[in-house]
């Protein structure tokens, strides 16, 4: 063996927005520590939105500054172009959710207490509150910041754990029913450990096969290692598994309804959102960087995996009488259309474009289910969240700007012309096209209209029934709430309208591809 | 000679993987997706002997700290709903479903 270590040489300034989150995280642990209990969400709320903002800023810093041509940090970490892109979409997507986080009614008083006990009555007329949700919230965004980032297979993995655990911990948070929310918590972190095992194990043999687990030096051992491919087509599928899962395309999209339902209704939102924005990024980068000369082999598999997706998705979401179900199907069936863009690669120009494609979906699809979801916590029945749709009924009549922001919403994820939905779409779909996927966009085009017809469903539930006497009231939402209903429709209207500025911008992200 | 190491390592992996799907307890359970990450261990070393570089043995302790990290967060999310369930069976927790 050769066992000499070099000091290694990390490039700081690149890593800034990723080091500023897990910074005030850890800050964030202290003040929990150390500051009084009153004092505590009082500090917490502006060091979170801050690090935020702050990180944001560096972001775009960087990407006004030239992209680097280099992977930072040893190769450990790829700061280019599509990297920085979703950096920004993850912060301002995180930033939002945060704002809905901060009602701290959604979460419970005191985690340890039994549901129904003594102790439970008391945390609630003490009005304790676990104001732990800030730092677990800033470590699960910096894992989400460095998992697309991570141009080894470490390192990724490490980044997979990190933005895993404490979304583990705050699904099962939830103020109103807890036994639900416990379940999922269970469920999300057994299955999700079970995935990553998965990962770790493709790659332990990648590791086997290429001697390394970077990226660029697996795809180098592509061409010129012979006589391993069982290690390389078993480690690619294992990490093809982990990855799928985390995206929830079926046939691992179990978890998501589950989780999604259960969990607090903004933490679905910020998993919705963020998680997906990063696994996605994760899934591109470990395919098109390190099994990029595996091509071949590893896209009919993800052909078969998106036609599955999508149509699992679109299927299974009509049968749904719960809205937070519903919203997880109709996530799994988007995971699916964006696997229809991962299929697409070809020549350099042929994967800027799908890579653009992707990145603008990715941005106006997470504004879009994060407004849904701050929507869903606004509907409340006695016992909590009027979930089951049927109490959605004659909502439109009820309170029309609520239930007319909602079906704006819906129309979005649907696809119509002038929502942000369409052209998120249709630069995939169009990619697919001029990557020689046409069979796989038709039936994402008819996947597209089944999908269609349940969210227009709800929505006609919405305005032409009669709204039940006993109910669900529409709360007088708070300033936070308020505002990610309204950045949410806002971002949702322009990109549908004004899509060119951004459709440029991931573009000019996506032209120099990932680095290597 | 480093492939019964990493037969051994695929046989732990392929018990923990049964495991996980065939028991009902959720510490049970649990303790079959350790045995996962072990098994993997063993196949970081393997394969850091077989190709002459330390990466896969400094890899080894990543994941021994990923997985203390993931036996703290796990107990937590069991040891509460065995409190409030009277029960760690992983079938008895089925309020979410269709």
């Amino acid at each position: 063996m050769n066992g000499t270590i070099e000091a290694p040489t990390i490039e700081y300034a690149l890593l800034a927005p990723m080091l500023v989150v897990f910074g005030a995280a850890i800050v964030g642990v202290l003040v929990e520590a150390f500051a009084p209990r009153y004092l505590r969400s009082a500090i917490h709320l502006p060091l979170t939105l801050l690090s935020l903002a702050g990180a944001f800023a560096l972001a775009v810093w960087q990407a006004l500054k030239g992209v680097p041509t280099k992977p930072a940090a040893m190769g450990a970490v790829a700061v280019d172009g599509p990297a920085l892109f979703i950096w920004g979409t993850i912060l301002v997507l995180a930033f939002v959710s945060v704002l809905l986080i901060k009602d701290e009614e959604h979460f419970v008083g005191s985690a340890a207490a039994l549901p129904g006990s003594a102790e439970e009555e008391q945390s609630l007329v003490e009005r304790a509150a676990h104001t732990e949700v800030y730092p677990l919230l800033l470590f699960a965004v910096g894992g989400m910041l460095l998992f697309p980032a991570a141009n080894d297979l470490l390192v990724a993995f490490v980044a997979l754990e990190v933005m895993s655990l404490p979304l583990y911990l705050l699904c099962g948070l939830a103020r109103r029913r807890r036994l639900l929310s416990q379940e999922a918590a269970v469920k999300y972190f057994l299955l999700g450990a079970f995935s990553s095992a998965f990962f770790l194990y493709g790659t332990a043999l990648l590791y086997g096969y290429a001697g390394s687990v970077d990226l660029a030096k697996i795809n180098l051992a592509l061409g010129s290692v012979g006589g391993q491919d069982t290690l390389l087509y078993i480690g690619a599928a294992m990490l093809g598994v982990g990855l799928l899962f985390k995206i929830g395309a079926a046939p691992f999209q179990a978890w998501k309804p589950d989780v999604y339902q259960g969990s607090p209704t903004p933490i679905t939102a910020l998993m919705a959102s963020g998680t997906l924005v990063a696994a996605f990024g994760a899934l591109l980068r470990v395919f098109w960087v390190g099994l990029g000369g595996l091509d071949w082999d590893w896209r009919p598999v993800f052909y078969g995996v998106a036609i599955l997706t999508m149509v699992v998705g679109a299927i299974l979401a009509i049968t749904q009488t719960d809205i937070k179900r519903m919203l997880a199907y109709s996530s799994i069936a988007h995971g699916g259309f964006l696997l229809v863009g991962v299929i697409a690669t070809g020549s350099a120009a042929q994967n800027t474009a799908a890579l653009s494609g992707l990145l603008f979906y990715l941005v106006a699809y997470g504004f879009t289910t994060v407004g849904a979801f701050a929507v869903v916590t606004m509907v409340r029945d006695a016992g909590g969240e009027a979930w089951h749709l049927s109490r959605w009924a004659g909502l439109g009549k009820r309170s029309p700007l609520l239930a007319g922001t909602f079906a704006f919403f819906l129309l979005a994820f649907a696809g119509i012309p002038l929502t942000s939905g369409f052209f998120g779409k249709y630069a995939v779909f169009q990619a697919a096209v001029s990557g020689g996927a046409l069979p796989l966009v038709i039936v994402g085009v008819v996947a597209s209209a089944v999908a269609a017809f349940f969210y227009v469903r709800v929505i006609v539930l919405m305005f032409f029934s009669d709204p039940a006497a006993d109910g669900p009231s529409v709360v007088l939402p708070s300033r936070g709430t308020a505002a990610v209903v309204g950045i949410a429709a806002l971002a949702t209207v322009v990109l549908g309208v004004f899509p060119q500025p951004l459709l440029d911008l991931a573009h000019s992200a996506a032209q120099s591809l990932f680095v290597r | 000679m480093t492939t019964h190491y990493l037969v051994l390592s695929a046989l732990l992996f392929a018990i923990g993987g049964v495991g996980v799907l065939v028991r009902r307890n959720a510490i049970v359970v649990f303790m079959c997706v350790e045995l996962m990450l072990n098994a993997c261990n063993l196949a970081f070393v393997t394969f850091a002997r077989q190709n002459g570089n330390l990466d896969g043995q400094l890899i080894a302790f990543f994941v021994m700290i990923v997985a203390a990290a993931e036996v703290v967060i796990g107990l937590a999310i069991i040891v509460t709903i065995f409190r409030t369930r009277r029960s760690a069976s992983v079938d008895d927790a089925s309020l979410l479903k269709y």
